[in-house]
């Protein structure tokens, strides 16, 4: 049985709480989705070989680098990006609080990307070592900060949720 | 915590200054509401993707866009013809024969290095203008290729630019004090055939873009940007484009990182000019990684040939000479300010009084070289320190007591060079004794049998660094007597609004060094208010009127420049405030006091005025006025301009930067034998950058930079095939350091302030070059006692080391000693 390529699909998927229901090319990144059709443009790209992990989201509450995923594949997912973390009256949370006080940024391009991998790891590990902390965000790349401040961070951002 | 504070902050300036207060900038940052470049979009603006060269050399025989302009929604193209006629070449910093090189926005005629820009393409969305690119046609009639610079000026050569006349961008010989004389008082003359500096560059995560906008009734173009030196994009660009520099507006906000490489994008922002002023729409254009990788700003691959070192049985310095040869790429974007730029360290933290390099830069199809953090300072400061290491091991010396013996000494500062650069203050010795207790080298040799006793090898390098700032950029004429710069200036506009806002405008580029945050440090205690009170516009605006010929953020100087202008304009509107407040409150202006956000009666508290009064009374209640506030505006615009002369051309002699801040860096590294494998088991970072306004942001600056040359020192490189592609055009095969790469490190910091800035600041951030120098330094003593090769190459992967260990007759052959010790 044949079927008739698709170029193009209707998806609905839920972003931070909210539902984005929009046609989009079978071939669009979901990374492009998400800044250039929903307008949420904290997510970035750095690499478009899935090594910098800039564009990382949680689809599904799982980590995954969105520049290495369809949007149609995201059909029906819940996705959480940088802009969702922070509470609804914008108090920031623990982690953005902890990389603010330790300096764990400098230009900013690669933290919505970090910020999403650091909250993946203390998701399922709220006690990580700072070997945890360095594998979890191995596939993270920072070119300003050496990564010495933004593991600082993360694990103060443990340690403030614990207590 | 990794950071060692050693030392308190010197000057207590205020309240604010020398304190780690968080960041403006984090907030936005934090929550993804950021501006980035791609992040800015227009109604109907087109996407533009740019037909590459697959050919590293060729004529171009044929171009045919049809096919592509056939598709729907492809808005247009611009070709190398097109931009032949509506630009002219840019204009070139080199005098003959880079001078007669052509540059225009695309390739005209042939392309000079895989990936140069053939043909742009414009079209409603990324995916389609990519798509559209792919059906451009180009005949290429392929050309020899000239990969090793080392052959550049051969006679049977393949000539890139026939303008030139040959490869030959620029020469120069730099002599100073008495070689004769020095080698005559030499116990010993050590000499190296061959070192080299490999060529990668920072990669910043965000590459490189803009969306531009024509404006047809004022026939201007809005160009929004992560170019991080608007004030050199423009007089690039206009001429190019045969406009004054009134007709194109920069704007820029957040910046992905920059490092340099984001300095020379004048090209590609020509290219959207003509497009968005031919296709009457705005044009957007987002770099791909592979294509940043494969066409922009280069670091400075160099060679050092036929080194010579004059040097006393006891181990002190006398002199050295060289041939410096440069590989500039294919085009002088920035270039050939390389082979001068190093001559503002050119004894590095050594005494050395006779110097002489023959400078040569030639042409190479490979991507153009533009600045890179530490640009053309960190490839001459590694010849330094690997001559130290070199020199002590060939007169077995101990290398730590060779630096303490011929380092400048503090109670020398301020230190004139044999070029007269003058060093402003610093106390080397000092940070390297910190180093050195922060690596724990006192436990050294215990820790060597220890390793050994697992198989490993292991080494304690040193690498000592300056990071030279605030240029004077009339050493341009060293290599140009024609050009007409000179000096060095920075912008900073501060206002006081009828509310009572704080409002600063800067005319820096910054791209995360935290401009807004220690520029509010500064005005908030020049004032008498919180950083809280003042807003710091994110940014750079060329409408703003804050910014002058050579506003932007590069070359290790903010916090000279930058916070120097800041103050000016701080100091000027307090004065007017003073003055604003003693009138209406009936005293003198030495009567006022400016604290807490108030101006207030010294004699009496109760007689004072909130900031918000101040500005509303000249805002928009200035009647009845008292003629003595007539010029008052509480809006001070300042310009700080450092205090240079021009050097001397024949001698080449004169002061080339400011200030120069200090790095020593110090590491421990393990070898595997069987391998080659590099494992940095501690390292540290010393920095003396004279007062600090943050210190947590100049942690931040030495953290990076220290990243950035472990990474050139074990894995980043541009590597080329004879054919001249390039081998690492992503980040799969140019491995940048992850969080698993990276070794703890441990940080210290001593305060040597500059005698010769207004806050005592000096530019810092680019000092990363400690890194290279002590990560080799390290490998070549972790080796010697395995074969004791040298470490003749700035790039160490396993597989140099590996091979170095197997055949370690290779580095020493390079080296002779004459007499032998």
């Amino acid at each position: 049985m044949s079927t008739e390529p698709v170029h193009d699909k209707l998806i609905a998927v839920q972003v931070n709480g909210e539902t984005y229901e929009m046609h989009v090319e079978a071939r669009r990144l979901l990374v492009h989705f998400l800044r250039d059709d929903c307008l949420l443009t904290g997510t970035h790209v750095g690499c478009d070989t899935g090594n910098c992990g800039a564009c990382t989201v949680l689809v599904d509450g799982k980590a995954v680098k969105s520049c290495m995923m369809l949007a149609v594949q995201a059909e029906g997912a819940a996705i959480e990006t940088v802009e969702g973390i922070a509470s609804e009256d914008g108090e920031l949370d623990t982690l953005q609080k902890s990389f603010a006080e330790k300096h764990a940024l400098q230009c900013g391009y690669c933290t919505p990307g970090i910020l999403m991998s650091a909250k993946y790891l203390l998701d399922r590990n709220p006690h990580p070592s700072e070997e945890d902390v360095r594998k979890a965000i191995q596939g993270n790349i920072c070119r300003c900060t050496g990564y010495v401040n933004i593991v600082e961070a993360i694990l103060d951002a443990a340690d403030k949720a614990e207590t | 915590m990794n950071s060692t504070a050693t030392d308190k902050v010197t000057l207590e300036r205020g309240k604010y200054q020398g304190k780690s207060i968080p960041r403006k900038e984090d907030r936005r940052l934090l929550e993804g509401q950021g501006s980035f470049v791609d992040d800015v979009r227009r109604h109907a603006m087109g996407y533009v993707h740019f037909v590459r060269s697959p050919y590293a050399h060729a004529r171009i025989v044929s171009i045919d866009v049809g096919p592509a302009l056939e598709l729907d929604d492809v808005y247009g193209t611009l070709t190398g013809d097109e931009v032949a006629i509506a630009t002219d070449p840019f204009f070139q910093i080199a005098s003959p024969p880079g001078a007669n090189v052509k540059d225009y926005a695309l390739a005209v005629g042939k392309v000079r290095y895989a990936g140069e820009s053939v043909v742009a393409v414009v079209a409603a969305t990324r995916e389609l203008a990519r798509d559209a690119a792919d059906l451009v046609e180009v005949d290429y009639d392929p050309l020899p290729v000239l990969v090793d610079a080392r052959k550049a000026l051969d006679s049977e050569t393949t000539v890139l630019h026939d303008d030139a006349g040959g490869n030959l961008s620029w020469e120069g010989v730099y002599e100073w004090g008495n070689l004769d004389e020095a080698f005559a008082e030499a116990d010993h003359v050590v000499k190296i055939d061959e070192l080299h500096f490999d060529r990668f560059n920072s990669t910043p995560l965000e590459c490189d873009g803009a969306l531009v906008e024509y404006h047809r009734g004022t026939e201007q173009w809005t160009i929004h940007t992560n170019n991080q030196f608007p004030g050199f994009a423009a007089i690039m660009m206009g001429p190019a484009l045969r406009v004054g520099i009134d007709k194109l507006r920069y704007v820029t906000q957040d910046i992905g990182g920059g490092f340099g490489n984001k300095i020379t994008t004048h090209p590609q922002l020509v290219a959207l000019c003509l497009l968005s002023r031919k296709l009457k729409r705005p044009v957007q254009w987002t770099e791909w990684r592979t294509d940043f990788h494969q066409s922009m700003s280069h670091g400075n691959e160099r060679w050092f040939h036929g080194v010579e070192v004059a040097v006393k049985a006891d181990g002190t310095l006398l002199g050295f000479r060289c041939k410096a040869l440069d590989d500039a790429g294919a085009f002088l974007r920035y270039e050939p300010l390389g082979g001068v730029i190093w001559a503002q360290v050119t004894p590095g933290l050594y005494r050395w009084k006779h110097v002489r390099v023959e400078f040569t830069q030639v042409m190479t199809n490979k991507a153009p070289v533009s600045p890179n953090r530490g640009y053309s300072r960190m490839q001459h400061l590694w010849l330094t320190e690997r001559i130290i290491d070199i020199v002590a091991s060939q007169l077995e010396i101990d290398p730590i007591e060779m630096r303490k013996l011929n380092y400048i000494k503090t109670d020398e500062m301020p230190y004139t060079t044999p070029n007269g650069c003058v060093y402003d203050s610093g106390d080397y010795e000092r940070c390297l004794d910190i180093a050195l207790d922060l690596v724990g080298a006192d436990t050294i040799d215990a820790r060597r049998e220890e390793a050994a006793a697992r198989g490993k090898l292991l080494g304690l390098g040193i690498g000592s660094t300056l990071d030279s700032g605030t240029n004077n950029f009339a050493q341009a004429r060293l290599l140009n007597p024609e050009l007409q710069f000179s000096g060095n200036n920075e912008v900073a506009m501060v206002k006081l609004d009828i509310f009572g806002e704080v409002v600063v405008t800067l005319g820096t580029t910054p791209q995360g060094q935290g401009h807004e945050t220690t520029a509010s440090q500064v005005v908030a205690d020049t004032i008498g208010c919180t950083p809280d009170m003042v807003t710091v516009r994110p940014g750079h605006d060329s409408y703003w009127n804050s910014h002058a010929g050579f506003s932007g953020t590069y070359a290790s100087q903010f916090a000279v420049t930058g916070l120097s202008a800041v103050k000016g304009a701080a100091e000027d509107l307090a004065d007017q405030m003073r003055r604003l407040a003693a009138a209406v409150l009936g005293t003198t202006p030495d009567g006022i006091v400016l604290a807490e956000g108030m101006a207030t009666r010294a004699d009496d508290p109760e007689a004072a005025l909130p900031f918000m009064a101040l500005g509303a009374i000249i805002n928009a209640n200035n009647a009845g006025l008292p003629p003595e506030t007539e010029d008052i505006t509480l809006n001070a615009r300042y310009v700080y301009r450092p205090p240079f002369d021009i050097p001397d051309m024949e001698t080449k002699y004169g002061n080339l930067t400011l200030t120069y801040a200090t790095q020593i860096h110090a590491c421990v590294v393990e070898v595997d034998p069987e391998t080659g494998e590099v494992e940095i088991v501690d390292y540290a970072a010393v920095d003396d950058c004279g007062t600090r306004i943050n210190p947590q942001i100049v942690e931040g600056q030495v953290h990076g930079a220290t990243a950035h040359a472990i990474g050139a020192a074990l894995w980043e490189t541009f590597k080329y095939d004879e054919d001249g592609q390039l081998m690492t055009a992503n980040f799969y095969d140019y491995h940048v350091p992850h969080a698993l790469d990276m070794p703890p490190i441990k940080t210290g910091s001593i305060e040597s302030p500059s005698p010769f800035t207004p806050l005592g600041t000096k530019g810092m951030g680019e000092g990363g070059g400690g890194g290279i120098h002590c990560v080799g330094s390290a490998i070549q003593s972790a080796l010697a006692g395995a074969g004791g090769a040298l470490v003749t190459d700035s790039h160490n992967p396993s597989e140099r080391v590996w091979s170095m260990l197997r055949d370690p007759q290779a580095s020493r052959s390079l080296v002779h000693v004459d007499p032998a010790s």
